[in-house]
């Protein structure tokens, strides 16, 4: 009972960083129809950026505390939504009339570059994430160990959801962007500035990823800088479980990828959780390619 | 193009090989080692260049295909072994066709399902079931697992390679060039109105999916006699999105262009490798990658119907 | 004229053909017939469905509810390529020829339904084969000349002028060799000189290859001048029926075209 209690809190810890993942790859799809691969290098920038600014933070905060990872996290997410930004309006942005695989094939340049980039600046030795945060031991008995670590993953991620829902139905932008994943052209004519809400969409997607980037770096310390691939590829399978383009779904798509693959991994066998994610996507891809909460898309001939 | 004269052509290509092969002795072993590369990779490329380039169906998972010819072929002819040279001879050639027929199998196996998809959702089933290849032969102690598989017998020679890759080339442009094979770029052009000519689309993208599947399959049983020993690590993603790029450099559904682009990308490491060594260009060695990852943004901004395109830039339907 | 009883003149019957796409009902209980060698219309204000018809007497569209039955066969839930191999083509009201494709390549395409050889015969290359391609390459070229697009055999699709391109899509849809041609508001965008040489072709087209045609159009030049009979609709509903005087005529018409008008 205990191991089952250990599973799901780490299954659904990790189901939350994929959550906060997904969300980006399926804001970008809903608005541009577009995957974009570098998304989950992103996420691993959030890390490294972590990684290099908690010294600084720690110069004039205090560490390990909540002030200094509140701090490192929110610099962390700044610096990724620039990075999102910069990349939209250089990579992506010229080829928005070019045909999808162009922009496709972009993307996984970008991602490469990121990549190559990452390991050439920062190396390709793992790295050790500092600690930014005191861990608690929350509970400790018999095989369960559970601190405060992966409760903050769950409560952090339900803190940014609240925030990009409330961004998302109550603010002006967030109704520019739910216009846009219905209709470009015609929110357009309405006088929707589309590029403005596309560099904020990006903007919010890599904030996410970044945030996703400190979480998993505070439960899982080695950081390098082709950690985001795996992430990244789980989390865009999530969005699609969800639904792509369905906010929600997204979430609901992490959870299940991230506890599903962790009790495999626990209860059946560890060399085969990599292909978990893989097989739920042709899985429902098969079944219902609209995902869990998504909508049939008609095209219109 | 009317190709009156493809069958001849492919009869003294191999006939070319042959005779080149026999004087393969004279050449420095590490070039004709890349030599090889160079033709497999014609036959990764060309063969993808069927599904990628003539009826547009975003495949990313190449390299899967690949490692199953690979280690189809390696089992085969390290649990047979060599009598004499004309047995040993059958026996490669056997096993590099059972490993494109496997190959071809599982070609079919994920293609039925998953083309119905379209553009970007097809291009992640790919890489999905590529990556799940991967971890498949990951877990299988009978191919050595994670530990890799040694191939016992390198019998890869240029007859072989570049025979293989001459076949592959007719194969596909011979395919294309007849009224059946206008349907592949049909399909690439405008499924709907494909569909609404007659042509069963599904049937002609798992058709390109099969035989450019038994290509790679082939390629896969190729290289394993060439390189002998395999991990399944080597057949990721990063290797199948190569051959992406050499489709993409080449020109969607160029092979002339594609070829090129084959063996540019076989040589270029190589190229820089050498070019790293001068004094003041140490450099090129380390950021080797980022700047083909920059040449890849570049390209696409730029230049997406590849280098070696001569018609005009083709903005048309999307795929 | 009873809906269920398939006249032995009909080639096309629609029976109470109904299709929903959540909660909107594009087309509501359609009953459609079309005889042999006959030119019908289709006309109704923007939105009322018309394209939707094409659609699912194509097979893009699978009916929610209702039958579709061609040369005394059911087609209803059929596979788009199947219905065309039945002798069903069409156009489209955005032009849909394949942009890469040569003009001559274009029309091709449709003859694949009539092939005898497949890909093994594409890769042996023998002496069948070329007699095929050469067979297909005559009349590919016979079709161009017929509709003066012989010169434009080599030039991509895509070079066309609209008019020329509109033709094409015409010719491409009759080497499929169909008992039944769906035009889909061929004359858009066509000044009145080029709507008279339209009509003389469509006309010319149903004289010529012995077919019938269904014509979907806005242009009530086109219409009135050229269709033995006009069905009218509105908002998925079929609100009249008959010859263009009648229609013309008719109350419900005139006030379901006015509504429209602000």
């Amino acid at each position: 009972m205990t191991e089952f209690f250990q599973q799901l809190i780490n299954g659904l810890a990790f189901g939350s960083i994929l959550a906060l993942i997904a969300l980006g790859y399926t804001m970008v799809y809903g608005i541009l129809r577009f995957i974009n691969f570098a998304h989950g290098d992103v996420f691993m920038l959030g890390a490294f950026a972590g990684f290099y600014l908690a010294p600084k933070i720690a110069a004039v905060l205090p560490t390990p505390s909540v002030l200094s990872g509140l701090a490192v996290m929110l610099a962390a997410m700044l610096i990724c939504a620039v990075i999102g930004v910069v990349i939209e309006r250089f990579a992506y942005r010229p080829l928005r009339r070019n045909p999808k695989l162009t922009v496709l094939i972009t993307a996984i340049g970008v991602s490469l570059f990121l990549e190559y980039t990452g390991q050439f600046v920062f190396g390709a030795a793992p790295k050790r994430f500092p600690q930014i945060i005191p861990v608690y031991p929350i509970a400790h008995l018999g095989g369960l160990s559970i601190t405060s670590n992966q409760i903050i993953v769950l409560v952090v991620t339900g803190l940014l959801l609240v925030t990009l829902r409330f961004i998302v139905l109550k603010t002006k932008i967030g109704m520019a962007m739910r216009a846009l994943s219905f209709n470009p052209e015609a929110a357009a004519l309405m006088g929707v500035n589309t590029d403005i809400v596309i560099s904020f969409t990006f903007a919010l997607g890599s904030a996410l990823a970044a945030a996703a980037g400190i979480l998993f770096a505070i439960n899982y310390p080695a950081i390098d800088p082709l950690m985001g691939i795996l992430p990244g590829l789980k989390a865009f399978v999530a969005a699609v479980l969800g639904g792509i383009g369905n906010l929600p779904g997204a979430v609901l798509g992490g959870l299940i990828i991230g506890t599903t693959e962790t009790f495999v991994s626990g209860y059946i066998s560890s060399t085969y959780r990599d292909a978990i994610a893989f097989a739920i996507l042709i899985l429902i891809l098969l079944i219902k390619p609209s995902g869990l909460l998504g909508r049939k898309e008609v095209e219109k001939v | 193009m009317k190709f009156r004269h493809a069958k001849l052509l492919l009869l003294v290509a191999l006939a070319v090989s042959l005779l080149v092969s026999l004087f393969a002795s004279q050449i420095n072993p590490y070039a004709l080692f890349i030599f090889y590369n160079i033709g497999i990779n014609i036959i990764l490329a060309v063969s993808l260049n069927l599904i990628n380039g003539y009826t547009g169906q975003f495949s990313l998972g190449h390299a899967g295909f690949m490692a199953v010819g690979a280690y189809t072929a390696a089992v085969i002819t390290n649990q047979f072994g060599a009598v004499n040279p004309v047995a040993s001879e059958a026996l490669f050639l056997s096993a590099l066709l059972a490993g494109g027929l496997v190959a071809a199998m599982v070609g079919l196996l994920v293609g039925l399902p998953t083309l119905r998809l379209k553009g970007d959702y097809l291009a992640i089933v790919t890489l999905g079931f590529g990556e799940i290849i991967r971890v498949i032969f990951q877990n299988m102690n009978a191919v050595g697992a994670a530990r890799g598989l040694s191939v016992m017998h390198g019998w890869t020679n240029c007859f072989w390679v570049f025979g293989f890759a001459a076949l592959t080339v007719y194969v596909v442009t011979a395919l294309v060039h007849s009224t059946y094979g206008r349907g592949f770029i049909a399909v690439r052009d405008d499924e709907v109105a494909a569909e609404a000519m007659g042509i069963n689309t599904t049937k002609y993208k798992v058709t390109a999916f099969v035989i450019g599947a038994f290509f790679a399959g082939i390629a896969g049983g190729l290289y394993a006699h060439a390189i002998q020993f395999l991990t399944p690590g080597g057949f990721g993603f990063m290797l199948s999105i190569t051959f992406v790029v050499m489709v993409i450099l080449g020109g969607m559904g160029n092979t002339p262009g594609v070829i090129f682009a084959a063996a540019l990308l076989t040589l270029m490491p190589e190229g820089l490798r050498k070019l790293a060594g001068y004094p003041h260009l140490g450099w090129i060695g380390d950021t080797r990658m980022i700047i083909y990852s920059l040449l890849l943004i570049v390209l696409m901004l730029t230049r997406p119907q590849g280098l070696f395109t001569w018609r005009q830039k083709y903005k048309g339907a999307a795929p | 004229m009873t809906a269920n009883n398939a006249t032995e003149n009909s080639l096309l019957r629609t029976a109470r053909v109904t299709i929903r796409f959540g909660g909107l009902t594009a087309v509501s209980n359609l009953d459609l017939e079309i005889g042999r060698n006959e030119l019908v219309g289709l006309i109704g204000p923007n939105g009322a469905g018309k394209t939707t018809v094409f659609n699912l007497i194509t097979g893009v569209y699978q009916p929610t509810e209702g039958g579709i039955f061609f040369d005394g066969q059911s087609i209803t839930g059929s596979k788009a390529y199947r219905i065309t191999a039945r002798g069903i083509a069409r156009t489209f009201q955005n032009i849909r020829l394949f942009p890469s494709l040569t003009a001559f390549d274009n029309v091709r395409t449709a003859f694949h339904l009539h092939l005898q050889g497949d890909v093994r015969h594409a890769l042996w290359r023998g002496r069948s084969f070329w007699d095929e391609e050469e067979r297909i390459g005559e009349q590919v070229l016979e079709l161009l000349e017929i509709f003066h697009l012989g010169k434009f055999r080599d030039a991509p699709a895509r070079s066309l002028s609209y008019g020329d391109q509109r033709r094409l899509e015409i010719v491409r849809a009759l080497a499929a060799r169909p008992k039944l041609l769906l035009l889909d508001e061929p004359a858009a965008g066509m000044n009145s000189s080029e709507k008279t040489d339209l009509m003389r072709l469509i006309q010319f087209i149903k004289g010529k290859f012995q077919i019938s045609v269904l014509l979907v159009e806005h242009d009530m030049q086109v219409v009135m001048g050229i269709c033995e009979r006009i069905a009218v609709l509105d908002y998925g509903v079929k609100i009249a029926e008959g010859r263009p005087d009648e229609v013309r005529r008719n109350p419900k018409v005139i006030e379901a075209y006015l509504g429209e008008n602000p």
